[in-house]
């Protein structure tokens, strides 16, 4: 198969309502397929769950979107313009710094690990790329960040540096750093993950009061079913690089279609 | 010598008249010291950027060079450099040759310093950098570089212990840094055992400062990165 044949049969424009669209993408860290000819597809203002196994593919989605990962096959298109690829004379060619500088602006993306510049005040941490990114005066990033650290509500954490907070305030602040370049996309890469128990809800809260309040896009890979439940539209089970199934989460969560998705489940359809 | 006369009239008289004369040899050493680690903190950062490239067409002679700088004797570049390069019509003072060959020598090892301490600062925030967009010159200089400094330091002023003690190399290309300057001494008076143990006392006072130097600032220095305002 020529990349030719690729390009052309996969430069289908997709719906006009969708702002993530993944058609036939393929993604493979050596001889392993993490991504299985996938099409994916997210609406605007959707709010998307992704779960599944470990090694399904779902952290390398959101990766892939915020362009840490690239592709081997296939299309995605974000807010109606491809993300790896550039159209130049009709033909789609692969995406030059400048055009995934660009492409990124839409997307913002909480980490596992929150993954907060340690040597930078709360503050600091918040308004680096408003100032340095979107030309924003330090004035007014100052005063964008104290918008989002009071939504998060962190305002009075401005001046500490991130050893000083709790992981849960941390990831809190990350949430804050990343509304602060005001994407249209917000990608949650297992944000509870890393944290104690006991600091797993003020996180959730967070998201969820985003989720109610905002009509931000969100795609959130997770292991928090309940919380999967009540803040998303739409679950999405993975399994080896493929969608088994997906559905509102009344259905995904209560009555699984599929013996894959039941077997995922089963310790939480059927507590012990 | 240096004006100075020594006193042999006592192995006291002899010590004091002739701590004045070492003192411009040590000033000698310290002056080959500073200027070679100079060089070898610049061309070491040069070498670590080499080596790094993405182009292997850059990286791998970058890495061959290194590697054969720090798998031969310091002396064989010293004289590589010394009695060499005059020939194809470079002729260096032997000062200059002595601190070029140090540096040389000392860029290989701290490029691996630079090397160590920019991949110690985990990956996760590269990518952060990137989800914000910031550009590949910011995320190295503001949120890679302030961190990496603070393990940076420490190794570097252990290297630059060690170019002090290598300076004596530089000896045998007549540069009259201090153990030189003891030498000529000792062949004038006859008297070795003053002059050179005075040598390995300075030397070990100098050392057990620079030591005392280094654990303060290493302790002083924050751990998380250089904090920015």
């Amino acid at each position: 198969m020529t990349n030719e044949t690729l390009i052309s049969s996969a430069s289908a424009a997709p719906p006009a309502d969708s702002i993530i669209h993944f058609d036939n993408v393929v993604k493979r860290f050596g001889d392993v397929t993490v991504l299985d000819h996938l099409d994916f597809e997210v609406k605007k203002g959707e709010k998307v769950t992704i779960i599944g196994p470990s090694g399904s593919g779902k952290s390398t989605v959101l990766r892939i979107l915020m362009t840490l990962e690239t592709i081997e096959e296939g299309v995605i298109h974000v807010a109606g313009r491809p993300l790896w690829h550039e159209e130049r004379n009709g033909a789609l060619v692969p995406a030059s710094e400048e055009h995934l500088r660009e492409m990124r602006k839409e997307m913002g993306m909480v980490f596992q690990q929150f993954n907060l510049f340690p040597h930078m005040t709360v503050r600091r941490n918040v308004t680096e790329a408003p100032v340095h990114v979107l030309g924003l005066s330090k004035a007014e990033a100052n005063a964008r960040a104290e918008e989002y650290l009071e939504l998060v509500g962190l305002s009075d954490q401005a001046d500490k540096y991130p050893s000083q907070l709790s992981g849960g305030q941390q990831q809190r602040v990350a949430i804050a750093r990343a509304l602060a370049m005001r994407p249209n996309i917000m990608l949650f890469d297992e944000p509870t993950s890393a944290l104690d128990p006991e600091l797993v809800g003020e996180v959730l809260s967070v998201i969820q009061r985003l989720a109610e309040e905002h009509d931000l896009t969100m795609l959130l890979v997770t292991h928090e079913m309940q919380f999967a439940q009540r803040v998303s539209d739409r679950v999405c089970f993975f399994d080896k690089g493929r969608i088994v199934e997906q559905g509102p989460p009344e259905q995904c969560f209560v009555n699984p279609q599929e013996e894959r998705t039941r077997d995922f489940l089963k310790d939480w359809l059927n507590p012990a | 010598m240096f004006g100075f006369e020594w006193d042999t009239s006592s192995n006291w008289a002899f010590a004091t008249s002739i701590f004045p004369i070492l003192m411009r040899g040590l000033l000698v050493t310290l002056q080959a010291t500073v200027l070679g680690f100079f060089i070898a903190i610049v061309l070491g950062l040069v070498l670590a950027a080499l080596k790094s490239a993405r182009l292997k067409l850059i990286s791998w002679p970058a890495r061959f060079i290194s590697e054969f700088i720090r798998d031969t004797p310091l002396l064989v570049q010293l004289f590589f450099l010394f009695y060499v390069l005059p020939e194809y019509g470079i002729v260096l003072p032997a000062f200059l040759t002595g601190a070029l060959a140090l540096g040389l020598q000392y860029s290989a090892y701290i490029s691996e310093v630079y090397r160590a301490g920019i991949e110690s600062i985990p990956l996760g925030q590269t990518e952060a950098a990137r989800a914000l967009d910031l550009s590949p010159r910011r995320t190295f200089g503001v949120i890679i570089l302030p961190q990496a400094i603070p393990r940076i330091i420490p190794a570097l002023g252990n290297y630059l212990v060690s170019i002090m003690k290598d300076v004596p190399v530089l000896s045998v290309v007549a540069v009259l840094e201090m153990l030189n300057v003891a030498k000529i001494i000792g062949d004038r008076t006859f008297n070795y055992l003053i002059p050179l143990s005075m040598v390995g006392i300075i030397y070990l006072v100098l050392t057990l400062l620079a030591a005392v130097v280094i654990r303060q600032l290493d302790q002083r220095l924050p751990k998380r990165g250089i904090p920015l305002k």
